[in-house]
């Protein structure tokens, strides 16, 4: 059986993704149309991290989670109703903003110093998750940058599972083209993994744990460290939501094959 | 408040209202086990009920495999076990009324039979939560907790057999055609008992292994009825029976089950005494019912007001969706953008679903937390009448007697400022047990009927409202929100546990209750000074309603018919009903604004709310002024029918026509007052030939119903700024930004 592991899950908190999002000019630069209004969630890649973290624990006894993340704090108390409910985790937040308008590199600077700042932090069992790119952003940069802060060097990315060894060390599948995965063999902690969706359902909600867990997350909200990245940092003319695609063709009476054959004539490109 | 009813200006309402603005309203922000469980819930209501719904599974009476599963994601995801308590296997401390009432509010949101099929096991359960031994307590809770992760056992399921085949079923609940008897009792040993019971609409008889079964007595041995339990292994038969053949809430099983079973009489619920050589039950079965439906009908009238509030997405993103597709409207125009919505009658009839939604919620919320508040004092009176040695009806009405004294003067030291009242006495009485119980449960009687009433009997009409809104498409299986469902299932709501000739019957008794009618006129003031704040409430109308009503139960307590019958009495339901009906709308009113001033008050501690509270308040304001006027206009129109409507028409005789006028008379009187003359209304004018005009009779007098009139003509006055709120409103409605999609497959 493997040894104890600590696994920080790094994630942002998104607007639902049922919201309708609307880019508005606001006093601190762009943000959101009604963003403090919208029900939020944890970031889907983050989420599933999580998932994962807490499944990772289950095979190495022992192991610790710390979930890092940096949201204004009154929405991320919201979040936490639901993702408490769903593994035993520390919190250790950080109030900040959540719009996917701070740079990257801004966004790892804050997590960098929070997980170093973590108490008992011993690198030799720390593994770092979290999600390969953001629903807010997907820039796909701020787990690499925030493992070269924290100065470890195996980073895997669009990662769909790790296999754990007795040893300690790990495989990881990373996505590559075609819906095939890489398997990469790692020695052992220290490593960050950019989780894509991975494999497991979504565990069901239990309040009774989430009570467990509201014991110590809510004295670590009061406590949050403000945090104001990017104050001096990039500048944005002008943000928009990608326009939506759709080309619809109406036809009538077309044969099976002939949308067969366009089909694959469209996929082959 | 952000605005008042003169300003022009509005903020506008951005979002729907979210979970940090129910939280406030609904008194639960501070709860993060409530919020937790709301959380937990919706995800089950939203993710395998309303995919099993999307499925087509309502659309059979039998309980199939798929129906079954939801037991386990109840049990899973703390549903199931949120009814016990924490030493039981529970997670909530303390009273469960408002945990309950959220669990059965997230569910309705999508399916009320699923609601329903949660919230029977507790139902089966309450009979033994509530009256149970000891004992019998730490037995049947523990069994129905749900396993815990890696714990390989079923839990055990309960049901409650109370109402029974024709000519029984839904007549009475006092009767019982169960018996009881005992089959053996030896000297020294526990007596065994024969229970026969047919059950008719038992909710979860597909599932249940143990029933709490009322039953009388069929043995002189035993005196009078009780609950007893009965389990599935017990020797005799039971037989779940046959399938109700419903129409509604087709999630919840409903069979109609056979039982002859032989028990022992431990399973009495409550435990017995042997007197005389007889079996005594400490509780019989209306004591036992009593007790357990106070509670649960407020989570039924909770289910409507759930179905209302969540048409309110579906229709908007229809009206909005109208016209789009069509060729000839490009997506910047106003009818691409708006549909419907364009129409001030669409946007009108969507306020009024909205606000009926909003009061239901909020009267039902009240009531739930109300019980919570009420159900510990409730248990240590109980333990006080023990310790006292108070047992017995009448003795227990004594009691209450002299406590009512005693409540009456905390209302009245409660209503007056800190500074005025003698604070010592205040301080003694809000400290006096019996005194707090008495001020509570008079409240308590009239809210839980109330709710149930009001919100399952004007809902189901208002539901019906909201499908038409969605034009043909509602009443299809097509229909996003489930609402054609939803309306039918409210039929139900308005009938099982109590149907409203019930809750209005029992209304008609606790609403004349003394401590119950002073808490009502100090409601009155509380209203008045609070619209003297906000004058946008509706507040000030309402309070007028209050009066008037006030005035007309007075009045009719001591009036009499052209016949001269008295008007207030059990039977003359056409009299006691109508006020009990026109009672509920004040009070769902009152809570709405009550709830709207609790948001307006706490909002700003919530930063999540701060760049949208202004347009928030100002929408809750104008629901409250909107739905003041509907409730006041309700009570208008009782009162009215009532205060005249028992007395004779006048006809045309020489004695009615006395102090009628001759043509020529009032011209005459125009020289010695101005103005007199025929045109002025009430006066009549007889022809020289004695002829009259041709209507009825002389005009109606109304000697002694001056306070009366001088309040309805005050209450139409007050009504004042209501439509401009529902058109402010409306606006709102048109301009609310909503989600792109629902988020439950239909």
């Amino acid at each position: 059986m493997a040894g104890s592991l600590q696994i920080v899950v790094c994630g942002g908190i998104v607007p639902n993704p049922l919201q309708t999002l609307e880019p508005t000019a606001g006093p601190q630069g762009p943000a959101l149309k009604n963003e403090a209004m919208l029900p939020a969630v944890l970031d889907p890649w983050a989420w599933h991290a999580l998932f994962e973290a807490a499944n990772l624990a289950k095979q190495a006894p022992g192991s610790k989670i710390t979930l890092v993340c940096m949201a204004p704090k009154a929405k991320l108390q919201q979040v936490m109703m639901t993702i408490a409910q769903k593994t035993v985790f520390e919190l250790q937040p950080i109030d900040g903003p959540a719009s996917g308008f701070v740079e990257s590199a801004d966004v790892a600077g804050e997590l960098a110093e929070v997980i170093k700042g973590i108490n008992g932090l011993d690198m030799q069992k720390l593994l770092v998750f979290g999600g390969w790119e953001s629903a807010s952003r997907g820039a796909g940069t701020t787990m690499q940058i925030l493992g070269e802060m924290l100065g470890i060097t195996d980073q895997f990315q669009g990662v769909d599972e790790i296999r754990l060894k007795d040893d300690g060390s790990f495989d990881v599948l990373e996505r590559i083209e075609g819906g095939k995965h890489q398997v990469s063999r790692c020695a052992g902690a220290p490593a960050v993994l950019g989780w894509a969706t991975g494999n497991l359902p979504e565990p069901p909600n239990n309040p009774q744990a989430g009570m467990a867990n509201m014991r110590g997350i809510m004295p670590a909200l009061q406590k949050a460290r403000p945090a104001k990245p990017g104050q001096d940092g990039v500048k944005f003319l002008d943000v928009s939501l990608p326009s939506q695609r759709r080309e619809t063709r109406v036809v009538k009476d077309t044969p099976a094959e002939e949308i067969a054959r366009e089909l694959a004539e469209w996929i082959t490109g | 408040m952000a605005a008042t009813a003169q300003q022009e200006g509005q903020a506008a309402l951005r979002t729907l209202p979210l979970d940090d603005v129910r939280q406030i309203m609904w008194r639960y922000a501070d709860r993060f086990d409530l919020q937790m469980l709301v959380q937990s819930v919706r995800a089950v209501a939203r993710g395998p009920v309303a995919r099993i719904v999307a499925n087509g599974a309502r659309n059979t009476h039998e309980w199939t495999t798929e129906k079954n599963s939801l037991l386990k994601v109840f049990d899973e995801s703390g549903i199931t076990s949120a009814f016990m308590e924490p030493e039981e296997g529970g997670y909530i401390e303390g009273p469960k009324n408002l945990a309950l009432a959220l669990i059965a509010f997230e569910l309705a949101w999508v399916d009320a039979g699923a609601a329903t099929s949660s919230l029977a096991g507790n139902l089966g359960l309450s009979p033994i939560h509530e009256c149970g031994t000891p004992e019998q307590r730490a037995e049947y809770m523990t069994r129905c907790i749900p396993p815990a992760p890696g714990e390989d056992r079923e839990p055990c399921r309960a049901a409650f057999a109370l109402t029974e085949p024709i000519p029984y079923v839904g007549v009475d609940t006092g009767v019982l055609a169960g018996k009881v008897r005992v089959d053996q009792w030896e000297e020294g040993a526990e007596p065994i008992l024969h229970v026969e019971k047919r059950g008719r609409f038992i909710t979860g008889m597909d599932f249940a292994n143990i029933v709490t079964a009322a039953v009388d007595s069929d043995d002189e041995r035993i005196k009078g009825s009780c609950l007893v339990i009965l389990e599935e292994d017990d020797p005799g038969t039971f037989d779940r029976g046959s399938a109700t053949l419903k129409m509604v809430h087709q999630l919840s099983s409903t069979r109609d089950p056979v039982f002859n079973l032989k028990i022992p009489a431990s399973r009495i619920v409550g435990g017995y005494t042997v007197k005389d050589g007889k079996i005594v039950p400490n509780m019989n079965h209306s004591e036992v019912i009593e007790s357990v439906f106070r509670r649960t009908r407020v989570t039924v009238g909770l289910m409507t007001a759930a179905k209302l509030l969540s048409a309110i997405e579906p229709v908007i993103r229809y009206q909005r969706q109208r016209f789009r597709g069509s060729a000839s409207d490009k997506p910047d125009s106003p009818r691409y953008q708006l549909g419907i919505q364009m129409k001030e009658d669409a946007l009108h009839r969507l306020v009024d679903v909205w606000a009926t939604g909003e009061a239901a919620s909020s009267l039902g919320f009240e009531a739930a937390r109300i019980f919570d508040v009420f159900d510990p004092i409730e248990r240590e009176k109980e333990k006080l009448f023990k310790e006292q040695g108070i047992e017995g009806r009448r003795a227990i009405l004594k009691a209450y007697k002299q406590a009512e004294k005693g409540a009456l003067e905390l209302i009245a030291l409660e209503a007056m400022p800190a500074e005025k009242r003698d604070s010592q006495r205040y301080e003694e009485l809000s400290n006096d047990l019996l005194t707090r119980f008495m001020v509570l449960e008079s409240v308590a009687n009239v809210y839980c009927p109330a709710c149930k009433l009001w919100n399952t009997g004007h809902g189901a009409e208002i539901m019906r409202e909201a499908v038409s809104l969605m034009g043909g498409y509602g009443i299809t299986e097509d229909c996003p929100g489930f609402l054609f469902h939803k309306w039918m299932d409210a039929q139900l709501e308005a009938t099982y546990e109590g149907p409203e000739a019930v809750q209005r019957r029992q209304l008609s008794v606790t609403m004349l209750s003394p401590v119950f009618l002073a808490q009502f006129r100090v409601w009155v003031g509380e209203m008045r000074r609070l619209s003297a704040q906000r004058p946008g409430t509706g507040a000030c109308a309402l309070a007028t309603a209050m009066e008037l009503w006030l005035w007309t139960v007075e009045h009719l307590r001591t009036a009499k018919d052209a016949n001269g019958q008295a008007l207030y009495n059990s039977s003359r339901q056409g009299v006691t009903f109508p006020l009990a009906d026109a009672l509920c709308w004040l009070l769902a009113a009152r809570s709405l604004i009550m709830d709207t001033l609790e948001l307006e008050t706490k909002g700003p501690e919530n930063p999540n709310l701060a760049e949208g509270l202004d347009g928030l308040t100002q929408f809750y304001q104008d629901l409250c002024h909107t739905f003041s006027g509907d409730a006041v206009g309700e009570v208008g129109r009782i009162c009215a029918a009532l205060v005249h409507g028992y007395n004779r028409h006048p006809e045309w005789s020489k004695e009615t026509c006395a102090s009628c006028y001759h043509d020529g008379e009032l011209d005459d009187l125009e020289g010695i007052i101005p103005g007199m003359d025929a045109s002025v209304p009430g006066i009549d004018v007889l022809g020289d030939d004695d002829s009259h005009p041709l209507k009825a009779g002389p005009c109606v007098r109304f000697p002694g119903l001056h306070r009366y009139m001088r309040l309805r003509a005050r209450m139409e006055g007050c009504l004042t700024g209501s439509r401009l709120a529902k058109d402010r409103a409306a606006k709102a409605v048109a301009q609310v930004t909503i989600p792109e999609a629902l988020d439950y497959p239909a």
